[in-house]
């Protein structure tokens, strides 16, 4: 058994509320080995808190709990800010749904990529450019030394998108966390950013969290798939097999969706049941190399 | 009911303009639901806001009930024969205006009688119920604001709706009641549907024929059987039917 990159054990996040405390993620447990993990889930199910959490970005007063959360089995739960920024887009990274809002309008693509890889990687500023070109090039942007030199409102959202992966991937970090990196492309952008991060998966050995609502996209890109309901992961499958899920919720989400090749009059909606929220995990755990996790 | 010809629309001043829609045509006939797809910057919602009236900038023709419609300002017959709903409910609702107020408003504004009962028939009309009448944006989840938003433009009593991706902001399975509501209202109200959508499975489900538009052309208008069957004529229709699909790895 490989030792997984990344160990999650009943990771919770809570956040006190007028009503109590609120615990946007309850106990949630799970290994990350060299693979594409998918993670799907409706809004509010907890997914993107999930990946905010590994990455120490949930603010006070939001609390994030857990019984083991280890990095190569490094302890990574509530660091220091200090030792936290070392991990952050060093060793772990995340590429955010919208490139508009995570982009700095005011510095050149170029300036952001240098920036962000001289604070991790501490290289001299030559050695820094040479770099940004190469992951430009890397992302399959056509003419990098031209979009080295343009701001953020002169690029497409693609290509927005693609810098941000440029930037984010300048570390050589062993896990990527994407938070639905491909919502706000068009298709045909979208497959171009799913290869570049399959590429990178596959050649360099990276762990992807892939966090997204889309199942069908789930199923055919991912490897393995946690499907959240209200904070907790109610299935696990390999992503094969999503449509011949086991879990009421996900069959429901399943045949939610209207589908070219199976028209219908009216779209079956799904009917939720209060006994998910803390019902039994259906797991098919013969599936994974983590026998511990799941 | 709606007709569109040779229709470009443009923004700004030469050197600056942009051409954004480039001789658009289709029609679209009584009780019919027609679809508007392609990726962002097609031009196919531009095609909707200049229906709507919300562009001045566009020459060509476009007739409503074979009346043609000018740059100017709509009248008020063009509203109460064509209404939208737009993407995304959180911001196109008044976050300090109730329920109540919303639909108030747009009854007082078409000079509708019976105000009262017609929230009333409108809430339920759109399966919200009276109790939602005095809520504010802020209490209601995305479903139930698009749900308002629908209640808003059916307060005209519309005989066409011009939907802007009404479910894109929503999550699926809301996304599977708002169309299945929209379903149900077109055959109620018999309405008449022009949607844009970038998703091929939602105009699929819910069109009757789609156009598909690329850097503002109109460059296919197809039947939703040759959508299911994947013939597209087209290369770029191919292209686009491929891709929404799904991923397939390259190599």
């Amino acid at each position: 058994m490989t030792e997984p990159l990344l160990s999650v054990r009943d990771l919770r996040v809570t956040f006190p509320t007028r009503q109590g405390e609120f615990q946007a993620v309850r106990g949630i447990s799970f290994d990350l080995g060299r693979e594409r993990l998918g993670v799907v889930g409706e809004s509010g199910s907890g997914k993107s808190m999930t990946g905010r959490a590994i990455l120490g970005l949930v603010r006070p007063p939001g609390r994030v709990e857990a019984a083991r959360m280890e990095l190569k089995g490094q302890p990574i739960l509530n660091l220091p800010d200090r030792q936290m920024r070392k991990i952050r887009g060093g060793r772990i990274s995340m590429v955010m749904q919208d490139p508009k809002f995570s982009l700095n309008p005011v510095m050149t693509v170029g300036q952001q990529i240098i920036e962000a890889y001289r604070l991790h990687a501490n290289a001299p500023r030559d050695r820094a450019r040479q770099k940004a070109l190469e992951m430009l090039e890397a992302v399959q942007i056509r003419d990098p030394e031209r979009v080295m030199n343009a701001y953020p409102h002169e690029v497409s959202g693609g290509m927005g998108q693609r810098i941000m992966i440029a930037m984010m991937l300048a570390p050589e970090p062993q896990i990527l966390i994407a938070d639905e990196p491909t919502s706000a492309l068009d298709v045909s952008v979208r497959t171009e950013v799913l290869n570049i991060m399959d590429g990178l998966v596959r050649d360099r050995g990276m762990g992807l969290i892939f966090i997204s609502h889309d199942l069908n996209l789930v199923a055919q890109f991912c490897d393995r798939v946690l499907i959240m309901y209200a904070g907790r992961v109610v299935e696990t499958l390999p992503a094969r097999d999503l449509h011949h899920a086991r879990h009421p919720y996900t069959c429901g989400l399943l045949d939610s969706l209207p589908r070219l090749e199976a028209p219908v009059d009216r779209l079956p909606v799904l009917q939720r049941q209060d006994s998910w929220r803390d019902g039994d995990i259906v797991a098919d755990r013969a599936d994974t190399e983590f026998p511990g996790g799941l | 009911m709606l007709t569109v010809a040779d229709l470009d629309v443009w923004f700004g001043q030469p050197p600056d303009r942009v051409d954004a829609v480039k001789g658009a045509g289709f029609t679209v006939a009584q009780g019919e639901s027609f679809g508007l797809v392609g990726e962002s910057g097609s031009g196919k919602s531009t095609i909707l806001r200049a229906i709507a009236g919300l562009i001045p900038t566009w020459s060509g023709r476009i007739e409503v009930d074979a009346k043609p419609l000018s740059t100017d300002r709509r009248d008020r017959a063009f509203f109460k024969t064509v209404q939208m709903v737009f993407q995304d409910p959180y911001a196109s609702l008044h976050p300090r205006h109730s329920v109540d107020a919303v639909l108030a408003e747009t009854l007082r504004l078409q000079g509708m009688d019976r105000i009262d009962q017609r929230i009333e028939q409108l809430l339920d009309d759109v399966g919200l119920g009276r109790g939602f009448r005095f809520r504010y944006p802020h209490q209601l989840s995305g479903g139930q604001r698009q749900r308002v938003a629908i209640a808003r433009a059916l307060a005209a009593e519309p005989r066409m709706l011009l939907l802007d991706e009404p479910t894109s902001a929503l999550d699926v399975s809301v996304q599977a009641e708002i169309l299945n509501l929209l379903s149900d209202l077109r055959a109620e109200h018999g309405l008449t549907y022009l949607m844009v959508s970038h998703d091929l499975s939602v105009v699929g489900h819910m069109c009757d024929r789609l156009a598909v538009m690329q850097h503002g052309r109109i460059i296919e208008i197809m039947g939703v059987g040759d959508l299911r069957a994947g013939r597209g004529r087209e290369p770029y229709t191919r292209q686009l039917m491929s891709a929404s699909a799904g991923y397939s790895a390259q190599g």
